[in-house]
């Protein structure tokens, strides 16, 4: 039983609000989210802050039920992932890990470092020029949701892939919300 | 013409859409599962208005949240609309949430319609 205790201090450690593992739908989405926001009520929050964190949170959990590829192995039809919420030195760190297909992580680490290289209004151009030429995807993404998390962070994106195997990738990614100073 | 009226959810905008009464008003949060299916027969709706349209049309825009997915039915939206004479966009937004001022003003930079910007 001694990993309950670990688990605990691991979390406190990290400043870790909310971890959550497993399948990932839009009902895991909303009660996610939900969970979140009563949290940043009772620590008082300033409701921009809450509404930036709000947003990429949105934005990390629909990527994860949208693009998380499936591992053949796994006896279920819907992505297992990780994500989680902390607090450090007044800032929200939201992270989540999933797993993709080797061949399909230069394509996303391609685009993470795009987006990771434009300033402010560069991160605003591109976003337009997505926005005018895209159509919903059949997965139902707009392709926006990596460059939305970068300007509401105003943060850039921390990514890492850990090779599972010769099949998959663990894609880990970090975006940083500033709190009031 | 048929009244579009949909309530609001914690995932899915409040929808009044009513040519009788000049109400034409998108309300709330907007991070649906299926943005696309969600948003389809809004644009339906628009598509037989604009046959036989109002003098003026303003429609209002009061969003709390919208996802990414959404953004780009909000600019389908939006495009719908251009076509039709008479109309204007009253774009609310938080008065401290500039993010949601910004992204009124980005959709004005992307269409040819009048935009009027609030807050509540």
């Amino acid at each position: 039983m001694k990993y309950i205790y670990d688990l605990h201090k691991t979390m406190l450690a990290n400043n870790l609000i909310l971890i959550y593992e497993g399948e990932f739908t839009q009902e895991i989405t909303k009660s996610v989210l939900a969970m979140a926001e009563r949290n940043m009520d009772s620590m008082g929050e300033e409701s921009n802050i809450k509404r930036k964190v709000f947003n990429v949170m949105v934005e990390c959990l629909q990527n994860i039920v949208k693009h998380s590829d499936e591992v053949d192995d796994h006896d279920s039809d819907q992505p297992s992932a990780i994500f989680m919420i902390g607090k450090s030195s007044g800032n929200y760190i939201i992270t989540t890990g999933n797993p993709i297909k080797n061949e399909n992580v230069d394509k996303v680490k391609g685009r993470l470092d795009k987006i990771n290289g434009l300033d402010k209004d560069g991160l605003k151009q591109l976003y337009k020029e997505i926005i005018k030429g895209t159509e919903i995807s059949e997965k139902g993404g707009a392709g926006l949701g990596f460059v939305d998390m970068a300007r509401k962070s105003g943060n850039s994106l921390d990514y890492s892939f850990e090779q599972m195997n010769d099949k998959y990738s663990f894609f880990s990614l970090k975006s940083t919300v500033t709190g009031q100073v | 013409m048929e009244i579009l009226n949909l309530e609001g959810t914690e995932d899915t905008p409040k929808i009044m859409l009513d040519k009788g009464n000049g109400i034409f008003e998108i309300s709330g949060r907007s991070l649906p599962e299926d943005t696309a299916e969600f948003y389809q027969p809004i644009l339906e709706w628009i598509e037989g208005y604009a046959q036989s349209p109002n003098d003026k049309t303003e429609f209002i825009f009061k969003l709390e949240y919208f996802n990414t997915a959404s953004s780009k039915l909000i600019l389908d939206v939006l495009s719908a609309l251009e076509d039709i004479d008479g109309t204007s966009v009253l774009w609310y937004f938080h008065e401290d949430d500039e993010d949601m001022e910004e992204a009124g003003e980005e959709f004005s930079e992307l269409v040819e319609i009048p935009f009027e910007f609030k807050t509540y």
